[in-house]
């Protein structure tokens, strides 16, 4: 099955090689840092509005990508391997850059011409409906016969 | 494990392992691409519908319960408490691989045990917060929660989040079955008898990889 060690190429006295766990701690450490960082900052935003919420949405990807890379670097060893194994999974992952960057300008573009040529549309993201004190107490009138409840 | 390697090694003049792992975790790897793809395929579909929309629930409104606090507004709360217990339960694999690489069976078998009840301890987290939220209503389909214009939402906040939660939880689950065959393999001495334990490494990745994906998943829904 997928046991097939190689054990003339593979080398294998690193197996055994002892694996320093110091790294592993200040990892937690940093993870758990930044986690608590992006608490602050959002109850902050919370309690005065005060980093702007756009600011604040780049502020976390950045501290989000920092934990991917301290994760995949670390916990799944990735800088440690050799070099070749390193390419071989970030270079792929590179596409995500194109496919987040192309897909969200395109929800983007879409919500423009949506508003633009769709009336309707605007006018039900304009209609403020009675914040949820019964439920379903606002029986809306566009909703379709025969819908769930 | 690159040490022990002789600078300027030709690795692909033929006679050696090019990438320095065994098969089987090369293809962990490999699968774990693929398995990224398809979350980051279900992020960013998330993340155009919700740039194609006017307005979008606000999730602090929407997960703001902790169990046994009643109606209290507690945002983020219980969510960094799911965040914690997914990456303490990461360390305690990692101190397994470790534990591995001495070859010593008992502080393998104990790790294992710590990061399968994390595991358990992260499900039973979603399994509440999942009731929570059907009992206020929401589920594939229905959404209860108002944009935070005051407007009508649609259901496309409720179907990502039970349908990426949901998938995310289902990796959780089966990253917890598969510790739990290596922890019997562990106590039955498989490893022992083959002389090391590299399967250990390899569910190690396929849990840190669900650590990974809940980073992600925890920026999009609760923060952003």
């Amino acid at each position: 099955m997928s046991n097939h060690v190689d054990t003339t190429t593979v080398n294998r006295d690193s197996a055994h090689a002892t694996f320093d766990t110091k790294p592993i701690w200040r990892t937690f450490w940093i993870l758990l840092g930044i986690t608590l960082v992006e608490l602050a900052l959002a109850t902050i935003h919370l309690k005065t509005g005060f980093p702007p919420k756009y600011v604040l949405n780049g502020v976390y990807l950045i501290l989000t990508c920092a934990k991917a890379f301290y994760i995949i670097a670390e916990f799944m060893h990735l800088r440690h391997e050799v070099k070749n194994l390193i390419m071989t999974i970030a270079v792929p992952a590179m596409l995500f850059i194109w496919f987040a960057i192309a897909f969200l300008a395109d929800g983007n573009s879409y919500r423009e011409l949506r508003n633009r040529y769709d009336r309707y549309h605007v006018e039900q993201n304009n209609t403020k409906v009675a914040p949820a004190g019964g439920e379903e107490a606002p029986t809306q009138p566009a909703k379709k016969p025969g819908s769930p409840e | 494990m690159a040490q022990a390697i002789p600078a300027g090694q030709k690795w692909w003049s033929g006679g050696k392992s090019p990438f320095n792992v065994e098969y089987g975790k090369l293809m962990m790897w490999y699968f774990l691409m693929s398995d990224a793809f398809t979350f980051g395929a279900f992020l960013i579909s998330y993340g155009t519908i919700r740039f194609s929309s006017n307005s979008w629930p606000d999730p602090n409104e929407v997960f703001r319960a902790f169990p046994g606090m009643g109606g209290m507004h507690l945002p983020l709360v219980f969510v960094s408490l799911m965040t914690f217990i997914l990456i303490m339960s990461s360390v305690t694999m990692v101190l397994a691989v470790a534990a591995g690489h001495e070859g010593n069976r008992k502080k393998v078998a104990f790790y294992m045990v710590l990061t399968i009840i994390g595991g358990l301890m992260f499900l039973g987290c979603q399994a509440w917060e999942w009731t929570h939220l059907h009992g206020e209503g929401a589920w594939w389909g229905r959404n209860p929660f108002l944009n935070v214009n005051g407007s009508r939402a649609s259901t496309n906040f409720t179907n990502f989040f039970f349908t990426i939660t949901g998938f995310h939880g289902f990796h959780v689950f089966s990253g917890v079955c598969i510790n739990v065959i290596m922890l019997i393999k562990t106590l039955r001495g498989d490893f022992d008898r083959r002389g090391h334990y590299l399967m250990i490494e390899k569910a190690g990745l396929y849990w840190h990889f669900v650590d990974l994906v809940w980073v992600f998943v925890f920026t999009c829904f609760y923060l952003l």
